[in-house]
């Protein structure tokens, strides 16, 4: 049998800031309904790796390619640059690790939802509003703060408005950015459980950043794991996490405490 | 059903100055549907390595690892040592079930739930999973008041027990076990034991490690030594 074709294909992606290497030569596929995670210390690169494959910053050297709907595999840094916004806005989501950087903080939990959808042409406003407390019940929010600011939230909540916000499109491939981190773990694991059943419901694709292997072992299917701006291992979650092959693997599966 | 060819393994301890930790090699197994193999040998003797190579949990140095997908998705061969990650996946979906020793606990999902999942995943209704699960649940003497409690503050036996249905729920054409009935009372064993043989007798093919030797006799029809493998490795 053979494998379909990928959603996104990235090849050869090396990425510096100005001497500073900040990943060089990873290439992966990533195919539909599939969870990739990215997992390594700070500064391997992980973060730099999102940036360019979700068109948020033009790497230096490589290519990424994405399926996109009705052209197929397209390099997405030949589009235009409204072409681009317009894949941010639609088909992908990015949840960033700061809520800050991916909600508005001073429209509504309501609004951060609906204007993503009127971003895509939705103009009706009942339509609108019913279809943003739609996504916020899914995230658990209590609607009675759907006029409510995110200023005024909870890191937890906070985080959930971010999701509920990226995914109203219904957007085929999701980046996160350490989606949990900085919260506490019984709001940590009310997140991972809300985001494992939406990944598994909406059939989407996600590729997860974070340097938390629980958070790796119960969102992602594979793996890949960073060392100075390399892909140093990579294959099926519980193998790289349960035989890890590569020193620095071997190093980073012993180091986490067990509870 | 399971075909392993000249498999070997050999854990490389980078951390710990390159140590080289052989466990088999050249090992080869058969095992025909219907026929229940227990993986014999002491502690150490690589059997839980060779359980977990099965299901390419552990990534084996050389050999294959060929399993007959289920007939609905083809039943093609797949080696389970060279396939792709969502190949791999594919086959844990449809056909190779694995029951560890110990319950990797979710937090927030009820035991219901954690038992239904396979089946969901294999497309079955929520209600009809749910059915199973509960019938798996009562048939393991895990009372109902417990069935929407996640199973974090249960007891190890009552987790492994949770652990077992959530094995047997979809009806795997392989099942891998390893030592199943480790932390269960004598009533709970039974249980575990009529599971395996009517998994038998559907024609399932099982590969398991038995500490205890009235489990492995009143299952097994054949014993695999792993002891004399290592000697060869």
């Amino acid at each position: 049998m053979e494998a379909p074709t990928p959603l996104m294909r990235v090849h050869n992606l090396t990425h510096a800031f100005g001497q500073v290497l900040a990943c060089a030569d990873v290439s992966f596929e990533l195919h539909s309904g599939e969870v990739l995670g990215v997992v390594g210390e700070s500064g391997s690169g992980k973060t730099t790796l999102l940036n360019c494959i979700s068109a948020r910053l033009t790497p230096t050297n490589g290519i990424v390619e994405y399926d996109l709907r009705g052209r197929g595999l397209s390099d997405i840094y030949a589009l235009s640059e409204p072409e681009r916004r317009l894949l941010l806005r639609t088909d992908w989501g990015v949840v960033m690790q700061n809520p800050r950087d991916g909600l508005r903080m001073d429209v509504s939990a309501g609004g951060n939802v609906g204007e993503r959808l009127m971003a895509v042409g939705a103009r009706h406003y009942g339509a609108i509003r019913s279809e943003a407390e739609d996504w916020l019940s899914k995230v658990e929010m209590d609607l009675s703060r759907t006029d409510d600011k995110p200023k005024h939230f909870s890191g937890g909540m906070q985080q959930r408005l971010q999701i509920a916000r990226n995914l109203v499109t219904k957007p085929r491939l999701v980046f996160m950015d350490e989606p949990t981190g900085g919260l506490d773990v019984s709001v940590q694991a009310r997140l991972l459980d809300l985001l494992r059943g939406l990944v598994r419901e909406l059939r989407l694709s996600a590729i997860i950043v974070t340097h938390d292997l629980a958070v790796a072992r119960l969102l992602a299917d594979r793996l890949m794991v960073m060392k100075d701006g390399r892909v140093v291992e990579s294959g099926l979650t519980d193998q790289v996490l349960d035989d890890p092959h590569h020193p620095y693997t071997q190093l980073l599966v012993s180091s986490v405490l067990q509870v | 059903m399971i075909r392993v060819e000249r498999l070997s393994k050999t854990f490389i301890l980078h951390i710990q100055g390159g140590t080289r930790l052989p466990v088999f090699a050249d090992l080869s197994l058969e095992v025909a549907g219907g026929e229940c193999v227990a993986l014999y040998g002491p502690s150490g003797s690589g059997k839980s390595t060779l359980l977990r190579s099965l299901y390419a949990n552990y990534k084996p140095d050389g050999g294959h690892v060929w399993v007959k997908h289920a007939e609905e998705s083809g039943g093609a061969w797949v080696d389970m040592a060279g396939a792709a990650p969502h190949r791999v996946l594919e086959v844990r979906r449809r056909t190779v079930g694995y029951v560890s020793q110990f319950l990797r606990v979710i937090p927030r999902i009820p035991a219901r739930d954690i038992v239904a999942e396979p089946l969901q995943a294999l497309g079955t209704p929520l209600n009809e999973a749910r059915a199973k699960a509960e019938a798996l649940l009562a048939r393991l003497n895990i009372p109902a008041a417990m069935w929407d409690l996640a199973p974090a503050t249960f007891s190890g036996g009552e987790q492994q027990r949770v652990n077992i249905a959530r094995g047997f729920a979809a009806d795997y054409p392989i099942l891998l076990l390893d030592e199943p009935t480790a932390s269960l009372d004598a009533g709970n064993r039974a249980v575990v034991i009529a599971l395996i043989n009517e998994a038998k007798a559907r024609g399932a093919a099982i590969v398991g490690i038995f500490h205890d030797d009235e489990v492995r006799e009143a299952v097994a029809g054949r014993i695999f030594d792993l002891s004399k493998e290592r000697a060869a490795a």
